[in-house]
């Protein structure tokens, strides 16, 4: 078997026992990895409860990991999400992947729950449980001090996950996040507070020089790209490039959604941050783009706040300090919790309380999500619960209870079906239409129409299945196409493909989420967006006017979308289709 | 969609890549959850298969009109004696299509497998078929119609490119066969046709930032008019007041209203994100001249041009393989340098060898993409420059070709 490793390692931290799984070549084939292979575990226990000690975490990373393939050293985290319930699932950077790869491992199966706080250590073929009852309590960033990991991957968990905050992350080599969906949680109730990976293998590639050729062909269309490349772009300033982007596009989240345009956003842009931090360029293993921006300020490492963080702790809240963004993002990620939940959290809080934030309250607040007290209680459970629970559910922004991004839907009508219709509730990553509803890749569309928008949709999903299945980074289509990556896939396994190949595959994925939630209870009334959409203009100006999201029109395309992903007219999935896609079916 | 069909339909003819007449007329179709066409057409019954075949939203599919289809079949037909594949050098080609399949067949299953690979497919009939009158390139998107088109338009450039840089080889190299005479021949009185006057455009210097804007809406429309550019791609600029308004990233110079980035010159925004790929060369550009204008465009004799190289010079240059980023000669044609450097940023980008070529000319070419000018205070001197050098170019071309031509003649039979 070339690129694969041919082992999957399943973890039962109740019976402290291991296992190998060796699946034959047609498991891969039809699951390429990370998020494909993760769905078929989750799939297995869709029934169960995100804190049933069978639900499983999975950690699986793709058949490119640790070789020359650019982007190639991620991996994706799977798992029910804690804070919606439904498929939980996050990309992840640093080197954590590429160690368990060269570690000789396709992926983690983790399931049970320990007595104690546990670690799992791998190096290579040797798997064992350590005691963290004396970790249990630290911050990500001592958890990181203490193990002192070098060269091997790290991912760990803070006292939000051990607080039962809904929003937990999971913190990979210091500065990485699997930050959306609660999967910190998904470790915290099953006692694991790290997993520590280390390797020394190889990745068999079957031609080399094809993958070689394929990598020069990925390259040289990532230097085209302005949006990652150039002086503007991600490798130069990060994703916090897009802050003024959003801002001259009037779709800028504001006072929790209420307006789209953030009049002190020109001080608060990536430049600024460039300007007062000098950041250096850092990225994950694998990757030459180094989107990721760290400061040493007295000797420490400081990480830049990621765009979605630099939008949502500034328009959201109404916040203009700019050291105090840098402070919560650091805070968050010390304290493992995911950025935009907590903002938007805090934002929705803001507007049902009419209070706004000193630095003192809002560094106050983070902490007390984190530590279980005072109003961090309600709060750490999110914006829909807490909103439910100040009896003005309206105000929470979310999207199958999970928070929106900082990509106001009324600015971008790809993206307010790509919220209302995405498997793990409001996120811009599973179709990103902002490739082309914003940074005009391929070809620009018209932000404002939903026409087209619905197959569009559902074709993107399709391929950021397969995106996350190779385990390679979204940003990167935003140069590259399927078409280059399928040569890379092909140099790498020996098996030929194409990129509608894989998008087959990934319209198999994706479904099999569908199947999954709808087992959990999702159908039409929850592929929706909250009603501030489709009810109050954004912020209009600069040429550009924002009405409120015409909700016929809306409806009309959620509906085109159901028939072409082959669901009925409540969004349920079909038999027919399932078999089609040669997924198991259950009754539903 | 039905706007989107049409649209690029009618940019395929307005373009001169097609006719809207008989079955030259383009066939555009647009899918969301019903299947929508610009017009009837037999050839449909087999895209609507395609359709079915590939996880797709559209398809274009163009008849090149003469002489464009007598290329791509040239082409089209020695690539099905080999490995089924066109391979033109251009730098669209190498950045953004790779290579260029072929099939003898107009079916859906021989389609739909080269289009699962690539973004578009040559079909080239080995015989004549009366039932499909060949050649036809078919592209398809999965967001608009518009990938298409870019797609198709890019292909039928790249075919004219790379036929008349391969012949010019071929006659150096003593390597051009009798059929490439015969085409040549057929081609060459429609190309040598009389030069155009550069268009009257805004007079600079500018004083408000709405003339800025509407200098580059007809500069840019211009060329398009005067067909100096392919998939009517190419990037323009106009520096005032220490900001940078430049085309986006993707925009047709046709439709530039609205497509504008003010880019301020102290990297204070980073609203320049989606501005061209080529944002770097311009602002070094503008920073090491005096100019304030800079349009850049696709001539095709210009490329063609920039790829002619001695055959036997080039058999012994070590970068022979890698001309585009590694050209080590001083080239010029008339004056114009020519230098290596790839689309965007990067250690070998455009924008490290362009902008410093511009020190002792106003034009610059880079090799196998385009020609970039620029001038002083308006695009008047920009795009007479875009103009005179595209012009000089072909005749440079055309008496090349001529001369080798005498001198193949003259040499006594071996």
């Amino acid at each position: 078997m070339y690129g694969w490793t041919g082992k999957i390692l399943h973890v039962d931290l109740t019976r402290e026992r291991f296992e190998v799984e060796t699946p034959d070549l047609d498991f891969y084939r039809q699951t390429i990895g990370g998020k494909g292979m993760g769905g078929f575990y989750l799939r297995q226990c869709a029934g169960l409860a995100w804190d049933h000690p069978d639900m499983v975490v999975c950690l699986f990373t793709g058949p490119m990991v640790a070789t020359i393939a650019p982007t190639s050293g991620r991996a994706h985290l799977v798992s029910k999400s804690p804070l919606t319930n439904l498929v939980g699932d996050s990309s992840v950077g640093g080197k954590l992947a590429t160690q368990v790869k060269r570690a000789g491992w396709d992926g983690i199966v983790i399931t049970g729950k320990s007595s104690s706080p546990t670690g799992i250590e791998i190096h290579d073929s040797q798997v064992k449980l350590c005691r963290a009852d004396h970790l249990w309590g630290l911050d990500t960033q001592k958890v990181h001090e203490h193990l002192a990991p070098g060269k091997a991957g790290l991912a760990c968990i803070g006292p939000s996950a051990e607080n039962e905050v809904r929003f937990a992350s999971i913190t990979i080599d210091q500065h990485h996040s699997a930050g959306r969906t609660g999967l910190g949680l998904s470790f915290g109730v099953k006692n694991l507070k790290y997993l520590l990976v280390s390797g020394k293998g190889r990745t068999r590639v079957k031609d080399p020089k094809g993958l070689k050729q394929a990598r020069e062909e990925i390259m040289r269309l990532t230097a085209a790209s302005p949006a990652l490349m150039g002086q503007y772009g991600f490798s130069s300033l990060g994703t916090g490039a897009v802050y003024d982007l959003m801002d001259n596009r009037r779709m800028m989240p504001t006072d929790n959604f209420r307006s789209t345009w953030f009049e002190h956003a020109a001080s608060l842009n990536a430049k600024a941050y460039s300007k007062t931090y000098s950041p250096d360029r850092y990225g994950c293993k694998g990757c030459h783009i180094l989107c990721k921006k760290i400061s040493t300020k007295d000797n420490k490492r400081v990480a830049m706040p990621e765009f979605e963080t630099m939008s949502h702790f500034t328009a959201l809240i109404g916040c203009r300090d700019r050291d105090l963004v840098v402070e919560a993002n650091n805070l968050c990620n010390r304290l493992g919790m995911d950025t935009i939940s907590a903002a938007s959290t805090l934002a929705c809080k803001r507007e049902i309380t009419k209070k706004n934030y000193t630095r003192q309250t809002l560094l106050s607040l983070l902490n007390d999500m984190a530590m279980n007290q005072g109003e961090g209680k309600l709060l750490k459970k999110g914006s829909l619960a807490y909103a439910r629970a100040m009896g003005q559910p309206e105000a929470a922004m979310a999207v199958k209870a999970m928070e929106l991004p900082a990509y106001d839907p009324r600015g971008a009508y790809g993206m307010a079906l790509g919220y209302a219709l995405s498997t793990r509730g409001g996120c811009h990553l599973r179709a990103y239409p902002i490739s082309h509803e914003i940074f005009r890749k391929p070809v620009a569309t018209d932000r404002f129409s939903f026409s087209g928008k619905a197959r569009i949709i559902k074709i993107a999903e399709d391929l950021n299945a397969v995106i996350d299945s190779l385990t390679a980074c979204k940003f990167i289509f935003f140069a590259a196409g399927l078409e280059e990556y399928a040569k890379a896939y092909t140099a790498v396994t020996g098996l030929e493909t194409s990129a509608q190949d894989l998008i087959s595959i990934g319209e198999s994925i994706y479904y099999n989420e569908r199947i999954i939630n709808y087992i959990n209870g999702i159908n039409s009334k929850d592929d929706d967006l909250p009603q501030r959409f489709f009810k109050e203009p954004g912020s209009s100006g600069n040429q550009i006017q924002i009405p409120p999201i015409d909700r016929k029109s809306f409806l009309k395309a959620r509906a085109k979308y159901y028939d072409i992903r082959g669901l009925d007219s409540k969004g349920k999935p079909l038999k027919k289709k399932a078999e089609e896609l040669g997924l198991p079916w259950t009754s539903l | 969609m039905d706007q989107l069909v049409n649209k690029y339909a009618a940019k395929l003819i307005s373009a001169g890549l097609s006719d809207d007449t008989g079955h030259f007329r383009p066939i555009v179709g647009g899918l969301d959850d019903t299947l929508v066409w610009n017009r009837k057409a037999r050839e449909t019954q087999v895209l609507e298969k395609v359709f079915q075949g590939l996880a797709i939203n559209s398809l274009v599919f163009l008849r090149p009109k003469p002489p464009l289809d007598q290329i791509i079949n040239f082409l089209a037909s020695r690539a099905l004696e080999t490995n089924g594949l066109i391979q033109p050098k251009d730098c669209e080609t190498r950045t953004f299509l790779h290579d260029l399949p072929v099939v003898d067949k107009f079916c859906p299953n021989k389609i739909i497998q080269a289009l699962k690979k690539r973004k578009s497919v040559i079909i080239a009939p080995a015989v004549n078929d009366p039932d499909f009158p060949g050649p036809a390139v078919i592209a398809h998107g999965n967001v608009s119609p518009e990938q298409g088109f870019v797609s198709v338009s890019s292909v039928v450039f790249a075919c004219f490119v790379k036929f008349f840089t391969d012949y010019l080889e071929f006659l150096q190299s003593g390597m051009a066969s009798r059929n490439y005479h015969d085409l040549f021949d057929e081609l060459a009185p429609e190309l040598v046709s009389q030069p155009l006057d550069p268009p009257l455009l805004m007079k600079g210097p500018f004083s408000t930032e709405e003339q800025v804007y509407a200098a580059i809406v007809q500069a840019g429309r211009k060329t398009i008019e005067y067909g100096l550019v392919d998939s009517y791609f190419g990037n323009i600029s106009f520096c005032q007041d220490n900001i940078l308004y430049i085309s986006q990233t993707g925009s047709s110079l046709d439709e530039l209203e609205g497509c504008i980035d003010p880019v301020p010159l102290d990297g204070s925004s980073s609203a320049g994100l989606t501005a061209s790929s080529e944002l770097s060369a311009h602002l070094k550009t503008i920073s090491q001249t005096q100019c304030q204008a800079i349009l850049h465009g696709h001539p095709r004799f210009s490329v063609i041009l920039s790829m002619d190289c001695d055959p036997q010079k080039k058999f012994f240059c070590k970068y022979q393989d890698q001309c585009h980023i590694r050209c080590p000669e001083k080239r010029f044609i008339n004056q114009v340098p020519i230098v290596p450097g790839e689309v965007g940023t990067g250690p070998t980008g455009l924008c490290n060898t362009l902008p410093r070529a511009f020190k002792n000319s106003d034009s610059v070419i880079v090799y196998g993409h385009g020609l970039f000018t620029i001038g002083k205070n308006d695009f008047s001197g920009a795009f007479a420059n875009l103009l005179d050098v595209e012009n000089k170019c072909r005749d440079f071309y055309f008496n090349k070709v001529r001369q080798l031509r005498k001198q193949i003649e003259e040499k006594p039979n071996e």
